[in-house]
């Protein structure tokens, strides 16, 4: 069972990591990019990695990749056209499909909550994940987990800096 | 574990060998930022697999800091290229070369 899994997981993440490399519209590839992080959390989780295995999904195909497909839209590099053309006729089927989705899962959610029944059979084991990387991050490992808050700051404040017009024409260099 | 370890090894190397393949051929500079994303991807399944291996969370740890490091990676390297694509109208690496000689 793990095996097949493991080959699945395995093949949607090769697939997805060439076809970033040839699609030749940048918002396929990062569409693509998205299936294989996908497939990598699916991995995670057949490694006993629960807790990174949620936060491969929120932070790299939630927040990093709308970062991408922001500025692919923002500087217009999709070709809004072939885009629109591929949406348009299955836009319909995607929205039936995702909203059936999202109803079954808050259906079994809320089915759990109100049978008395905890949400997960894993609680457990999902718990001791989180219990040993939190103890891990703020003993041994304080010291780095500091520094990587540092980093973040300083991104943040190196992005503002680097993208921001100078409004008021004077002596701006960067137009 | 069922999955002996060499298979998630060999994968790890295979997508890191796309990523690697995808910055060589691709001049598009969003595309090559991508490329670089499956590669510390490919590492970061490394670490797991290790951390699972020798039975210790440091490797998950580090998949943590990883994850930081990249997602700062990101915002200052798209910044990068907002500012040149203002400046250039144009995203292939070709095409930059005001630190070429």
């Amino acid at each position: 069972m793990e095996q097949i899994f493991f080959f699945v997981f395995a093949a949607i993440a090769l697939v997805a990591g060439v076809l970033l490399v040839a699609f030749r519209n940048p918002v396929y590839s990062a569409l693509s990019l998205v299936a294989a992080f996908f497939a990598l959390a699916g991995l995670f989780v057949l490694l006993n990695a629960y807790f990174l295995a949620a936060v491969q999904i929120i932070v790299y195909a939630g927040a990093i990749m709308v970062l991408f497909l922001f500025v692919i839209m923002l500087l217009n590099l999709g070709h809004a056209g072939a885009l629109e053309r591929v949406a348009g006729k299955y836009r319909r089927v995607a929205v039936v499909l995702l909203a059936a989705v999202l109803v079954a899962q808050l259906g079994f959610m809320a089915g759990r909550h109100w049978a008395g029944t905890p949400v997960s059979d894993e609680a457990p084991l999902f718990t001791d994940n989180v219990n040993a990387i939190g103890k891990l991050l703020y003993t041994r490992y304080l010291f780095p987990f500091e520094v990587v808050s540092l980093i973040l700051l300083v991104a943040l404040i190196g992005v503002m800096v680097m993208v921001k017009r100078d409004r008021g024409g004077g002596e701006s260099r960067s137009r | 574990m069922a999955v002996p370890v060499t298979y998630y090894l060999i994968l790890s190397a295979m997508l890191f060998a796309i990523g690697v393949t995808g910055v060589l051929i691709r001049r598009n500079a969003i595309v090559i930022f991508m490329c670089i994303e499956l590669m510390l991807n490919a590492v970061n399944l490394l670490f797991v697999t290790m951390a699972r291996y020798m039975g210790s969370g440091s490797g998950q740890v580090f998949v943590f800091f990883v994850m930081a490091v990249s997602a700062a990676e990101v915002a200052v390297g798209l910044a990068i290229i907002i500012a040149l694509y203002r400046n250039r109208q144009t995203l292939d690496v070709g095409e930059v070369n005001l630190l070429k000689w």
